[in-house]
């Protein structure tokens, strides 16, 4: 046996004897619910007390196979293995289904066949739905008939009927983020450049604003001297380009700190997951009615 | 695994930092916050609706951002709950409606049951189409939404009734985690109505340098990442919890510990990266 091995055997073997004794000791990881008005929600204190909080076995069970999971993806880090694998493949196709599904019942049932036939969705889909027609209800055979076309790639002939309401969606998607960017990032950031660099405020000079706003638009031309390729970048435009490399450098700096702290708090996400629910470590929200 | 300062095997790296974040997790370590103007003007926007203002809440993130994204959005519904506003929760994202059906159980119907659905807050739910459906309900909710999640015809709610589009929300908050969340309700809603509609949003960290931008005048204030969530977090329970908030509002502040103890890990590892690099650079020089 290798000696990585070994360490690894031992390692298992220690944290099992830990889940045991947590599971069998304090209980760590069971679940409970109370149903009210045929509902089921996590139970409260108020519910042991009232006697309405009931054992789950579906989300205890539940628990285990998020916490084995998280392990899953977690173990990567080590090394690429099958456990990685197969919760990745688990999160794949969970994803996939679950937006299939949604999509059905939230956009084409509501949206599209709700619009066309509403009388007959309402009988067997959506009861609050109303069953007169909008005003304009046939313009919908159109998504309708675009829809169909786009399934048309699945057939082994006409293909290129696929391709008419591929043309449509990127052509709409092209015009309407464009209208969206011009106005908003290139109109709107040109306006919110200019800006005045020496602030008073009932006759005083306000310093920090006005230092700020001298940086603002500094930085931004400098940054935009450095991609001003029309000239070789020497002399003054060289070193204004120079000055533009080191506003990039911060923001990029700046952005990478924002990374590594949506990241931490991802990972103590997951680790208050596994300490507080499944290991019964702590009770971050004062919710465990079972200790 | 080998230990060699020159070669550090990057597991090492992996296991400091898993020990750095779970320590302040398990002996549960807080820190006070100091709130910047970004987190001061998210509280002011929201602090200056009346009782009955029609709120836009815009929950666009799912599972994968829920522990950064979820203590400000819990946050938020809080706050609205203490202003007592009517809040319309819609979502871009398909696993949103269920993020939104959690902050309902865990906010409103736990602690302010006096509150009623479709009279003070309706849940919408999600539409596809990323700005598409922001461009269509800036004009006309109705078409796009003739029902929200539970099936009810909005034309039954008594809170939808005179809503024909979102310009007659007093103000828009949007949890966003990447594509399509608060840059695309500024492009489609914040500036072509900006006379109208005014936005305030909270980000993840990594969407966050991208937004800055857009303060102060296309969109009103902004909580970047688990920080801004902390601090915004704070400024609520300073006003409405008095001074034992309850656990599930503290939640962003909580966070907050590991993210020092990882940060000055960080730090240590790149000043530590450099003085290796230097000193591996001397020592070569020196054997040439």
């Amino acid at each position: 046996m290798k000696n990585e091995t070994r360490i690894w055997l031992v390692i298992f073997v220690f944290f099992a004897g830990f889940l045991a004794w947590r599971v069998g000791d304090a209980g760590a990881s069971r679940q409970y619910v109370r149903e009210l008005d045929g509902r089921v929600a996590p139970a409260t204190l108020g519910d042991l007390v009232a006697g309405t909080a009931q054992f789950s076995f579906s989300r205890t069970v539940g628990v285990w196979v998020a916490a084995a999971l998280t392990l899953g993806i977690f173990s990567f880090l080590y090394r690429d293995n099958a456990f990685y694998k197969l919760a990745e493949s688990v999160l794949v196709g969970v994803s996939a289904a679950y937006w299939m599904v949604v999509a059905y019942w939230d956009v084409l049932i509501p949206n599209l066949f709700g619009k066309l036939w509403p009388s007959w969705v309402q009988s067997w889909a959506i009861p609050g739905l109303s069953p007169q027609h909008d005003e304009f209800w046939y313009a919908y055979f159109v998504p309708l008939g675009l829809g169909v076309m786009l399934l048309w790639r699945l057939s082994p002939r006409g293909g290129w009927i696929g391709v008419w309401p591929l043309a449509f969606t990127i052509g709409a998607t092209a015009g309407l983020r464009l209208v969206g960017y011009f106005q908003a990032d290139f109109l709107g950031q040109i306006r919110n450049g200019i800006v005045s660099l020496a602030i008073f405020k009932d006759s005083h000079f306000e310093w920090e604003r006005s230092i700020e706003n001298v940086v603002l638009v500094t930085g931004t031309l400098a940054c935009l001297s450095y991609f001003f390729f029309s000239f070789e970048h020497k002399g003054a435009l060289g070193r204004i380009s120079r000055v533009g490399v080191w506003v990039l450098m911060i923001t990029f700096g700046a952005g990478f700190g924002y990374t590594v702290m949506g990241r931490i708090a991802l990972l103590a996400g997951r680790l208050e997951f596994l300490f507080d629910d499944w290991l019964w470590l702590i009770d971050q929200n004062h919710t465990r009615i079972w200790q | 695994m080998r230990f060699n300062w020159d070669n550090i095997d990057r597991r090492w790296i992996f296991l400091m930092m898993l020990i750095t974040v779970a320590g302040p997790i398990i002996w549960q370590l807080a820190f006070p916050e100091i709130p910047t103007p970004y987190a001061r003007a998210v509280f002011d926007a929201i602090e200056d609706l009346k009782p009955g203002d029609k709120v836009l809440v815009a929950f666009d993130y799912d599972p994968a951002s829920e522990a950064e994204l979820g203590p400000m959005a819990t946050d938020f519904v809080h706050h609205c709950c203490e202003k007592k506003v009517k809040m319309y929760f819609v979502s871009l994202w398909p696993v949103g409606p269920v993020m939104v059906q959690d902050a309902i159980r865990n906010i409103i119907e736990a602690d302010y049951p006096q509150m009623v659905y479709g009279q003070d807050y309706v849940n919408l739910g999600y539409k596809s189409g990323y700005e598409g459906v922001i461009k269509v309900i800036v004009t006309d909710l109705r078409s796009l939404y003739p029902t929200d999640t539970r099936g009810n015809s909005i034309d039954q709610l008594p809170m939808c009734r005179d809503v024909k589009n979102i310009q007659s929300m007093k103000l828009i908050v949007d949890v966003s985690a990447g594509y399509a969340g608060a840059k695309e309700w500024v492009q489609y809603a914040a500036v072509p109505y900006a006379d109208k509609m005014k936005l305030v949003s909270g980000s993840t960290g990594v969407q966050s340098p991208q937004l800055f931008p857009y303060l102060p005048d296309q969109m009103a204030g902004l909580l970047g990442g688990i920080k801004g969530a902390a601090e915004y977090e704070m400024l609520v329970n300073e006003r409405y919890s008095g001074p034992t908030p309850a656990p599930k509002y503290q939640e962003a502040l909580r966070r907050m510990g590991p993210q020092l103890f990882a940060h000055l890990l960080m730090i240590g590892l790149i000043i530590a990266g450099n003085v290796i690099y230097f000193t591996q650079r001397r020592r070569e020089g020196r054997s040439r």
